[in-house]
């Protein structure tokens, strides 16, 4: 009854917010305040579980590439779909997609946690799965500082009971992964006491001649500013896991022009994509891997659900076919010549973008907000190396934090434009500027969502709220 | 006529980097560049011997698991740096290294740190973290703006005296009314940003005293930038 009941006052919330234009969180909030066991008992009931994935890079676009290996599978998938990926968020999608028992029609729950709000989904929710992507550098002023966020991760990883995937290339992930086997371990040698079981832990990870491409926030830094002129002392390189690598369940071997290599069960597959980017490419890693552990373990009560699986084929067979997320490179159409969206939140994601995007002949705009959502402090540009656009030059720069980002450039020598804080201003001129050209455009997370708004008003931009 | 060298010594970039800490070694660099000198950066890393001709000192912050290994290796070369700064040596030290530059941080949870003493303050870790843009006043500088993010409250002896006075923010600590320390030429500040590339003011006397130091004399020759002016103007603009 109780079910019943939140279901509907849900559901009526949140026919008041669409009227009245309002977030698509607000009906979560009021479920929240009236039944705040909703979640976990609506949740508690799928035949597969809860998948969470975390991280500070990628979880966005991992996390549609694993529902979509799944769907693939024909699984019944629930996910915060709208990037609401706080709990309101998912209590407001649960209604939104519940029935008015408060049953989600779902075999799955595959949800991304933001590490700010995790710690108060797992007190609710604790998941069967989950997956850690990375612990770098963002938004510190909303987080603290990096060990603080790697604690989060490390709590959502004692919360899991039956499966985790971590990423063996990020050091502070790994370490993760090593802690919880030797948990498993422990807890498994005195069995007979009935101590609780840790889940089992699988990694994915990089070849080593990739491994260069993906430089950590640690191994950035030491070589430091060297046009500096003069010469700079070599320090020796940073090692990437601590102990010696422990086997990948799925490891990425090469990557090529949306294309990518995988080995996995010590066969080699290679595939298109659709995806962009280096970064997504590794994350397509981590998603094989977390999906081959859930269709292994299977339903929670086989002989309830009809277990479902997949060769390592047909998983790759669906991967070429995930499109990237919102924001994640996407690609738009402007007076007949691509655009192209890179979202840059943080130092390791700007330097990916750069890395992963050729600059020549194609006319760059950046744009920089300091909202809260951005994150307000502006160090972190400091920590991009932007030499790479030194060739073909920046033709515009924006958002409120538009002189930083003009004054960033100069240092490392690249010719700026333009520069304008308004980003309607910016767009304007920018494509005044760049008439016949391809364009890209590396912009903040607020930044993104302005510009979109504007360029539906010139081009079509798919709707993702 | 060669440009007069500026040895430029990065302490610690390998542990002590978070918060942008690189761009105040790019800013100088580029400071020094625009004066005419030509300089030559020398990483830092514990264990590593320091260059036999030092003209300038730039340190950053870390996380806490650096912290430990580098105030051990602090207080290894400790004689040596007190050496150098009692010398003249201009030294720029944010946020952990302005904390171990001090007498010692004792953290949160009880833990002390022993510091090197070159600035007369100590820090108590906190619970309260101070965060958002920041404004200071000071005399040698005029304004100078960053961006503050900690929660270690540092409190100054009579050895130290401010770096400012807080127009806007916290600074040392909540309701510190200061922020920043200087002892002789070295400064201690929790402002990143970065600092130095908006605050040219605080390079060039950097760069001044090493210059005078070495030289005998500088003349200096960077010009004003108007991305600078209003790269300063919008920061002071934004919410805190």
């Amino acid at each position: 009854m109780r079910d019943v009941l939140s279901a509907v006052i849900g559901k009526t919330v949140r026919q008041v917010a669409r009227l009245r234009g309002g977030g698509s969180a607000l009906p979560g909030l009021v479920i929240e305040k009236l039944d705040p066991g909703f979640l976990g008992r609506v949740l508690g009931r799928l035949p597969y579980g809860v998948v969470a994935i975390s991280g500070t890079n990628g979880k966005t676009t991992t996390t549609k590439m694993v529902v979509e290996l799944l769907e693939s599978r024909g699984l019944r998938v629930f996910t915060n779909r709208t990037g609401s990926n706080f709990s309101r968020g998912v209590v407001a999608a649960a209604i939104q997609e519940g029935d008015l028992r408060g049953r989600l029609h779902a075999d799955i729950a595959v949800l991304e946690l933001d590490e700010a709000h995790a710690m108060y989904f797992i007190d609710r929710v604790r998941p069967r799965f989950t997956l850690l992507l990375n612990v770098l550098r963002d938004q510190l002023d909303r987080f603290g500082e990096i060990d603080a966020t790697a604690r989060l991760l490390q709590r959502i990883a004692d919360a899991t009971t039956e499966g985790l995937v971590v990423n063996r290339e990020d050091r502070l992930v790994a370490e993760i992964g090593e802690r919880t086997r030797q948990r498993a371990a422990l807890a498994a040698g005195s069995a007979a006491g009935g101590s609780a079981a840790a889940p089992e832990v699988r990694e994915f990870g990089l070849s080593p001649a990739l491994r260069a491409m993906f430089p950590s926030d640690d191994e950035f830094h030491v070589s430091g500013p060297s046009e500096g002129g003069g010469s700079v002392s070599e320090t020796d390189s940073v090692t990437h896991a601590p102990a010696a690598p422990s086997t990948a369940d799925v490891t990425l071997l090469e990557v090529g022009d949306h294309a990518a290599r995988f080995a996995m069960d010590g066969v080699e597959y290679g595939t298109t994509l659709k995806l962009e980017g280096l970064y997504n490419t590794f994350n397509a890693a981590s998603a094989l891997a977390l999906v081959r552990q859930i269709l292994a373990a299977g339903p929670i009560a086989p002989g309830v659900t009809t277990a479902v699986t997949a060769s390592n084929d047909e998983l790759v067979t669906a991967l070429a076919e995930v499109r990237p997320a919102f924001g994640r490179g996407e690609q738009l159409v402007l007076d007949g010549q691509p655009l192209e969206l890179v979202l840059v939140k943080n130092p390791a994601g700007f330097r990916l973008g750069l890395a992963s995007f050729d600059a020549t002949g194609v006319a760059a705009m950046i744009a920089i907000n300091d909202q809260y959502a951005d994150g307000r402090d502006m160090s972190w540009l400091w920590d991009v190396d932007f030499t790479s656009l030194a060739e073909s030059g920046v033709d515009t720069v924006a958002g409120t934090r538009a002189w930083d980002m003009a004054l960033r450039l100069e240092h490392d020598a690249v010719v700026v434009g333009h520069v304008a804080e308004s980003l309607r201003e910016a767009l304007t001129t920018f494509r005044e500027r760049t008439m016949g050209r391809p364009r890209r455009i590396y912009c903040t997370y607020t930044a993104m969502l302005e510009l979109r708004k504007v360029l539906a008003e010139l081009t079509d931009v798919e709707d993702v709220w | 006529m060669t440009n007069q060298e500026l040895t430029i010594v990065s302490l610690y970039p390998r542990d002590m980097n978070i918060y942008g800490d690189r761009g105040n070694v790019l800013g100088l660099t580029r400071r020094a560049e625009a004066h005419g000198f030509a300089p030559r950066v020398v990483e830092v890393n514990p264990g590593d011997p320091l260059p036999s001709d030092i003209d300038i000192v730039v340190g950053g912050g870390g996380q806490d698991s650096g912290q430990g290994r580098v105030a051990r290796d602090l207080a290894v070369r400790a004689d040596e740096i007190r050496a150098l700064a009692s010398d003249g040596v201009p030294m720029l030290m944010i946020c952990g290294l302005y904390q171990l530059f001090g007498h010692r941080f004792v953290t949160y949870t009880g833990e002390e740190l022993t510091g090197i003493g070159v600035l007369d303050v100590e820090t108590l870790g906190g619970t309260e973290r101070m965060i958002g843009n920041i404004v200071l006043e000071t005399e040698e500088f005029g304004e100078i703006v960053g961006y503050e993010n900690h929660s270690g409250s540092t409190h100054l002896g009579p050895g130290s005296r401010p770096l400012g006075r807080v127009v806007q923010g916290a600074g040392n600590a909540p309701d510190a009314g200061v922020e920043g320390a200087r002892t002789a030429n070295v400064i201690g500040s929790y402002l990143h940003g970065s600092l130095l590339p908006k605050n040219p003011a605080i390079s060039d006397f950097l760069i001044g005293e090493a210059a005078r130091r070495r030289y005998g004399s500088f003349t200096p020759r960077a010009g004003e930038s108007e991305t600078v002016r209003r790269a300063r103007e919008s920061s002071k603009r934004r919410p805190r």
